[in-house]
């Protein structure tokens, strides 16, 4: 293997399989990668060498010993930091979490190790997730390794950057507004997010809980598929997990797309949105016809209302997630003569600007005299925008819209306005405030060669749906429009 | 101008949130954009809309409640580890009863 880019999961399989690399030397050639990249990146926050050694050992005595291997025996794994992993430092991307350790493993972490994945270490991202480029953690930027003056987008900044690196050949992100799509779609990496409920939220550090979810970046759909299999599922420490039962994602992939109705939403293709980013996911729904693909217009008239409605809910839910954070129980305090002033001064010393701007703003809408206005007008529209997605799946199998109206920005470009940002999440927050599983996969370059993402919806739980046209894409040449 | 400087000292304060007085100022104008973006919601009509507080179909799952069952977890020791000021077996905080 000469490039560690070429890392995929059946490609680190075959290499142990055949004995051509042991499991304790794959992990010490990304860790030697992560040296030798990460200070200019700054894709991982913490490593966790020991535990990574400690199961890649395993690994390899389950080899000597010629057992059977679990299905991602070997394969190194990159977990965003948001996700609790026991005795390794999560942060959230916070100076109020510096120094955390959690005592327990998210449910996704304990999946992934049993099934044999090695966690390599934490994944930088945007401060409690709150993000679309990663600027806002408390630890510094990641570089886009495509175009290092870019931004990876976010907050699954980190993540999307590690796999399109070769830090990593999977990672763990997660989605609230758009947030592993849209990295994955700036890092030119197939980015899933599932179903709201399909896998299971805990052990994840909750930015706003009825729009959270985990899902993988990776370099094939086939492995984010693999990593489907294993994320998703019934849950008992997640009451909102559901019981539907798991197909094998990775078997759904060969079905031939032919004969799909593929819904294209105008209201997705309207203003703001870069020319160049339209003209390849335009060539990339051309090539989904030519896979035999049918393509159907259709409305969703409540689109241009997402961005308003998401930032009331996602804030609101912030507000009140984040006041666990006061100083008590983890994290550094700053002392103050009363409690309510060691809470005041330990929150404004610890969070950064963006988390405060959505406290505050989050707080705003929940509060006397403004609930009805703003959240409750919020959760209506909520409820007008799922209503789209469903009847839109009464006539269409999928909905193929860009993942972002814009190729990644340069670094400090876009941080100066809030709003402005916020408008970039258009075609990913739709999908957030309906519950149903999405995809970025990556639709060609811009002249500049800054990857584009075509995303694919699929109604809630089919994710099957979704993976199938995605792969079928892929392997038509997507990537390459 | 949807929101003063008066609205956001007070929202930070419900929120237990110390700003300074740039960040107030800085705030200020931006929840006022923001807010202003948001009004736009008032142009849709949602008089017979029920409001979605969560994913249908995960709650339509949640006739599989676990029993609550007490387990042993034994975590106290490793979770005082990571508190900011741990006294064996609590959390100490400034006192907030006078004697």
């Amino acid at each position: 293997m000469s490039s560690a880019t070429a890392w995929t999961i059946p490609a680190v399989r075959a290499a142990l399989d055949s004995r051509k690399i042991s499991a304790r030397e794959l992990v010490k050639e990304f860790y030697a990668r992560i040296d030798r990249h990460n200070p200019e990146l700054n894709i991982y926050l913490a490593l966790s060498p020991d535990r990574a050694y400690a199961q890649a050992d395993r690994i390899d005595a389950a080899i000597a010993s010629g057992d059977a291997l679990p299905p991602l025996a070997g394969v190194p794994l990159a977990v965003k930091d948001v996700i609790s992993t026991r005795g390794i430092p999560t942060t959230c991307g916070s100076r109020i979490l510096e120094g955390y350790i959690p005592p327990y493993d998210a449910t996704v972490v304990t999946r992934l190790e049993h099934a044999g994945a090695i966690i390599l270490g934490k994944t930088n991202c945007d401060e409690f997730a709150m993000g679309s480029s990663n600027e806002n953690s408390a630890y510094g930027p990641v570089r886009n390794p495509v175009a290092t003056d870019r931004v990876p987008g976010g907050s699954s900044g980190g993540s999307g950057a590690a796999v399109a690196a070769g830090l990593a050949v999977v990672a763990l992100g997660t989605d609230t507004g758009g947030s592993i799509r849209q990295p994955g779609s700036f890092c030119g990496i197939p980015a899933m997010m599932p179903s709201y409920g399909r896998v299971s939220r805990y052990g994840l550090i909750a930015f706003a809980s009825s729009l959270d979810r985990i899902g993988p970046l990776a370099r094939t759909v086939r492995d984010a598929a693999t990593i489907m299999s294993t994320l998703a599922g019934r849950d008992p420490l997640d009451s909102t997990s559901a019981v539907a039962p798991v197909p094998d994602y990775a078997a759904a992939l060969g079905r031939p797309p032919s004969g799909l109705r593929i819904g294209i939403p105008d209201d997705y293709f309207a203003e703001g949105i870069d020319p160049e980013v339209r003209r390849k996911v335009e060539a990339g729904i051309g090539l989904l016809e030519k896979l035999g693909c049918r393509r159907v217009s259709i409305r969703m008239p409540n689109t241009a209302s997402a961005i308003a409605a998401y930032y009331i809910i996602a804030t609101a839910e912030a507000s009140s997630n984040l006041a666990r954070y006061d100083g008590v129980r983890y994290g550094p305090r700053v002392p103050g003569a009363t409690l309510i002033e060691m809470y005041r001064k330990t929150r404004g010393r610890g969070f950064g600007a963006e988390v405060k701007r959505r406290i505050v703003l989050g707080t705003y809408v929940l509060s006397a005299g403004y609930y009805d206005a703003y959240y409750l007008k919020g959760q209506k529209v909520r409820s007008l925008i799922a209503r789209d997605f469903r009847e839109a799946f009464e006539k269409v199998d999928a909905i193929i819209t860009p993942t972002s109206p814009i190729p990644p920005f340069r670094l400090g470009e876009r941080s100066s306005d809030p709003l402005q940002m916020y408008l970039a999440d258009a075609y990913t927050v739709t999908g957030s405030l309906a519950g149903v599983p999405g995809i970025s996969v990556p639709s060609g370059k811009t002249p500049e060669g800054l990857p584009v993402g075509m995303q694919i919806y699929g109604p809630a739980f089919g994710e099957e749906r979704v993976l199938q046209l995605a792969h079928a894409f892929e392997q038509a040449g997507g990537a390459d429009l | 101008m949807k929101i003063s400087r008066e609205d956001v000292l007070k929202v930070a304060a419900l929120a237990n949130l110390e700003l300074t007085d740039a960040e107030v100022e800085t705030y200020r104008g931006q929840l006022d954009d923001i807010l202003t973006y948001i009004d736009k919601l008032n142009e849709i009509d949602t008089s017979n809309i029920e409001p979605m507080t969560q994913v249908a179909a995960a709650s339509a799952d949640s006739s599989t409640l676990r029993e609550d069952v007490v387990v042993r977890s034994d975590v106290i020791t490793e979770v005082l580890r990571g508190a900011p000021d741990p006294a064996p077996l609590y959390f100490r905080v400034p006192r907030v009863i006078e004697k």
